[in-house]
């Protein structure tokens, strides 16, 4: 569903992605694992044309996505600090990106998440105001508010509590069976291990491998995922 | 778009900094108005506030406005919205809400106090200016990431228009005061909005006699139809041609 060949950006002096060819097809989570500064975030980033790369193609449902907007209709972002304007409040906020993406839901939007982790109770406070783990759970339900087709994580469980990184697991194990291309970043092993099917290694700008857990591990013949990834890399 | 522009104009209308630029603007046209006996002294007095504070207000404000939105624009890049449609709606957006503050500040003391063809003119110049700076604004703004810069490059836009342009202008003129220079004037006030503004005004005013030969010819060239549809155009010019840049650096802007 998106194909990635030989992308590449600079920022200046810094070459972040040197050549990525990945592809990712629906019906799976795929988590993007390396270290930081490895150019997971500014790969989504040119995913979501955020960033516009130098050079390279991506291909959504056979389509390049330069110069085009459409196909974030099918998209949910959930970004790894979210950032939101600080005089509004949360109500607001999300009256307000319904109205902006209005047709892009057939019928009712998807406000589980918004139930689960109670934000409506806190509708009437301003976003200044959260605290940085209330924003990650408005920016997971507003990643999934569209019911999108492929859903783009990062980071989402850095600074829930345990409760509510739990939810937004079964949120994403949910969602995944549903036959949705879910795509996430994480440094965490055990969690990665627990919802991700396959696992892209990116090191310095470059994909060093795209494979399943299960692969992964009976190659290395270690049962947890952190210690097979350490071998494998040694 | 429209969409775009309505919760802008929500943001900014609650922002009391906005009000505040309308009491200033109100305060300072009533007064002077009213301490002139002659209407068109008060004019010309409030002509200063026109040249120096509507840019400067416009510059800063739109600027600051920017980096505040920056979250929002953020937000809005990774929706399925057209890079152009969202910058072009905030600045739609920015550009209401400082006309209108222009417009109840200035606008309506001029109407009601003066209400001749030259306050027509005063506003209009107003009203091209105050586009003309949140344009710039916004050049200064996506051409770096850093608020502090952007507002630095406004505040060296503001300066070098307002200020630090017609001081080389003058210095040009000393130096080849031998020489005819007229037309060659015409030609250098195009390239300061601000100029324009104050050549709008002035020749409408009735003292360019004051501002001797150079005055007469401006008043021969601006005081015509075409003149002064010329002035217009290029003042449009300046609101379109900044943007336009901006748009074009945001388009690959990295986020």
């Amino acid at each position: 569903m998106i194909q990635i060949s030989k992308l590449q950006k600079h920022y200046g002096r810094i070459h972040a992605l040197r050549g990525i060819d990945l592809n990712f097809s629906p019906d799976q989570v795929t988590a993007l694992v390396g270290p930081n500064a490895s150019g997971k975030t500014t790969l989504i980033k040119c995913l979501l044309g955020m960033v516009i790369p130098d050079g390279g193609t991506i291909l959504f449902d056979g389509k390049t996505i330069a110069g085009d907007v459409g196909y974030k209709n099918r998209i949910g972002y959930m970004p790894q600090i979210g950032r939101y304007p600080d005089n509004m409040n949360m109500g607001y906020l999300f009256g307000m990106m319904k109205d902006l993406g209005k047709g892009r839901v057939n019928g009712q939007f998807d406000e589980d998440l918004i139930e689960a982790f109670s934000l409506n109770a806190m509708f009437g406070k301003s976003m200044r105001s959260l605290s940085g783990g209330t924003r990650q759970k408005v920016s997971a339900a507003l990643a999934f508010l569209f019911k999108p087709e492929v859903v783009i994580l990062d980071e989402p469980t850095a600074g829930l509590d345990p409760m509510a990184s739990e939810i937004l697991k079964q949120k994403i194990q949910k969602e995944k069976e549903a036959g949705k291309l879910i795509l996430i970043t994480s440094h965490i092993m055990s969690e990665v291990e627990e919802i991700a099917d396959s696992i892209a290694y990116i090191v310095e700008g470059e994909a060093k491998f795209y494979k399943k857990i299960t692969e992964i591990k009976s190659e290395t013949g270690e049962e947890r995922l952190g210690k097979a990834l350490f071998h494998l890399l040694r | 778009m429209n969409k775009i522009i309505k919760y802008v104009l929500h943001d900014i209308f609650r922002n009391r900094i906005l009000l505040a630029y309308v009491i200033l603007l109100l305060l300072s046209s009533l007064g002077l108005f009213m301490m002139n006996e002659d209407v068109t002294k008060g004019l010309s007095s409030l002509l200063t506030v026109l040249l120096i504070v509507i840019p400067l207000v416009s510059i800063l404000f739109t600027t600051i406005y920017f980096f505040n939105s920056y979250e929002f624009i953020e937000l809005l890049v990774a929706q399925p919205l057209k890079r152009s449609t969202i910058l072009l709606g905030v600045y739609t957006g920015v550009g209401i809400s400082l006309l209108t503050a222009f417009l109840l500040g200035i606008g309506l003391p001029v109407v009601i106090f003066d209400g001749t063809v030259t306050g027509w003119y005063f506003i209009l110049s107003g009203s091209l200016l105050t586009l003309i700076f949140v344009s710039l604004a916004f050049l200064a703004s996506v051409i770096t990431r850093d608020k502090t810069r952007g507002i630095g490059i406004s505040m060296m836009l503001w300066f070098y228009f307002t200020l630090v342009y017609d001081g080389i202008l003058l210095m040009v003129m000393f130096a080849f005061s031998d020489y005819p220079l007229e037309k060659v004037t015409i030609f250098l006030s195009c390239l300061n909005p601000v100029d324009l503004a104050r050549i709008l005004v002035l020749l409408k005013m009735d003292i360019s006699a004051l501002m001797g030969y150079t005055g007469a010819v401006f008043n021969q060239f601006f005081g015509s139809l075409f003149g002064i549809s010329l002035a217009v155009s290029v003042m449009l010019l300046w609101i379109a041609i900044p943007i336009l840049i901006a748009l074009r650096i945001f388009k690959t802007k990295n986020l």
